[in-house]
């Protein structure tokens, strides 16, 4: 019989579509796993950002790969809020695949957001602390603008979220 | 009322609201005074749109119709936002201080519903409350860089505020059933709330140069929340529900 364990080690493989260097399990937004006696799999996710348009994307990607597994039966897939997600969930490993995209990581320990906190985020190309925000607001819900004084190399943050 | 009646009145203003505001935020897209701007108003409506879907599909979970038909087939009387909220978006000014205003209702609003005995309610609420942080604090930097600009940048921003505080005030119109949602520990009520949201920003304009408007000068404007809106609200929807309008069933 199938494991919830051995289907997180395979979901490791749905990466998110905004920044595809990272997995939806090192992302932290796969928060229930369930398989019956038959081996149907019913996978519960958290939004990232309530308006995340990959939400829906996320849902029908996780269908989609477990769909192709024979041994597996029904592949169902819920979004919910009973785990509210935080970017305290991500891995360590997906701290590592968010920096491989050009991104600073988020902080650890994100419950007490300040502005001053989002000032002081490492440069991901030169790792200088010597960085500005520039707005908190970056191309997508999750990121913010940074511009590094060191390398004068403009980034974007993965902003913490509690 | 009964609670389930005074919960769905909870939910349609607190959505309608986030679809109204975030209508209007999004008109900002493309004409941003800077880039950074720009982005962070669209930011903004996306959260503000998807929280209000969110909020919608509560109110779908309690009988009422699905998201789309409750967002795009309503006309302005049925909708429960506030007015502060249909306001066109005037200049820039305006825009920053009705921010300011709603945001920071928004987020101590979504403070103490964390705690909703309503638990689908309260765990929403969690996650809109990070979200909304990011909100204020945009919010409230430019409220405060403004404020302290030159005369004609505070000049404009006191405007702005006397111009909107009478219609923030209406943001907290009691509703039908205040007493019900305050005794079963759904919600601590918009009095409470109104006396918290006060606390906050009081200081927080005072440090921006920008003074409240005396007290004998306050008078809400209310009926929002009863269907009572500006002539600003019909002309959004019928813009915002154009496509839907032509063909309902249209996918994207």
């Amino acid at each position: 019989m199938t494991t919830p364990k051995y289907i997180r080690q395979e979901l490791k493989q749905v990466k998110d579509p905004e920044i595809p260097t990272i997995s939806i399990v090192d992302l932290g937004i796969v928060t229930g796993i369930d398989v019956s006696e038959n081996n149907d799999v019913h996978v519960t996710l958290t939004p990232t950002f309530a308006g995340c348009p990959a939400l829906r994307m996320m849902e029908d990607m996780v269908k989609e790969h477990l769909g192709s597994y024979e041994q597996l039966g029904t592949i169902t897939v819920e979004t919910s809020f009973a785990t509210t997600w935080t970017t305290d969930l991500i891995t360590p490993e997906g701290h590592e695949a968010i920096k491989k995209h050009g991104l600073a990581p988020p902080k650890r320990n994100c419950s007490n957001i300040t502005m001053d906190l989002l000032e002081a985020t490492p440069c991901p190309y030169c790792e200088s602390g010597d960085t500005s925000m520039k707005s908190p607001f970056g191309p997508t819900l999750c990121r913010s603008l940074h511009y590094c004084n060191n390398c004068k190399q403009a980034f974007e943050g993965f902003k913490p979220v509690g | 009322m009964d609670s389930i009646a005074a919960l769905k009145e909870l939910l349609y203003k607190i959505a309608d609201d986030q679809l109204i505001i975030g209508h209007r935020n999004s008109e900002w897209t493309g004409l941003g005074p800077v880039l950074e701007e720009d982005i962070a108003f669209s930011s903004m409506a996306q959260d503000k749109i998807g929280q209000s879907e969110h909020i919608y599909n509560l109110l779908h979970q309690l009988g009422e119709a699905d998201a789309d038909t409750v967002a795009f087939t309503r006309n302005a009387p049925q909708f429960h936002c506030s007015q502060l909220v249909e306001l066109p978006i005037g200049g820039y000014d305006f825009s920053l201080i009705r921010h300011f205003l709603f945001d920071f209702a928004e987020y101590l609003r979504f403070e103490a519903l964390k705690t909703s005995a309503y638990q689908p309610l309260a765990q929403v609420a969690k996650k809109f409350f990070g979200e909304i942080k990011y909100h204020t604090m945009h919010a409230n930097t430019w409220v405060h860089q403004l404020g302290h600009g030159n005369g004609e940048s505070n000049g404009k921003m006191q405007e702005s505020l006397n111009y909107a505080w009478n219609y923030a005030l209406g943001m907290f119109e009691p509703g039908p059933a205040e007493d019900v949602l305050i005794t079963e520990n759904i919600f601590i009520g918009e009095t409470a709330l109104r006396e918290q949201w006060l606390e906050v920003i009081t200081p927080l304009l005072e440090k921006s140069n920008l003074v409240i408007p005396s007290q004998s000068e306050w008078a809400p404007i209310y009926g929002g929340r009863k269907g009572e809106h500006t002539e600003h609200l019909q002309p959004l929807l019928s813009e915002m529900t154009e496509v839907y309008t032509i063909d309902p069933t249209a996918d994207w």
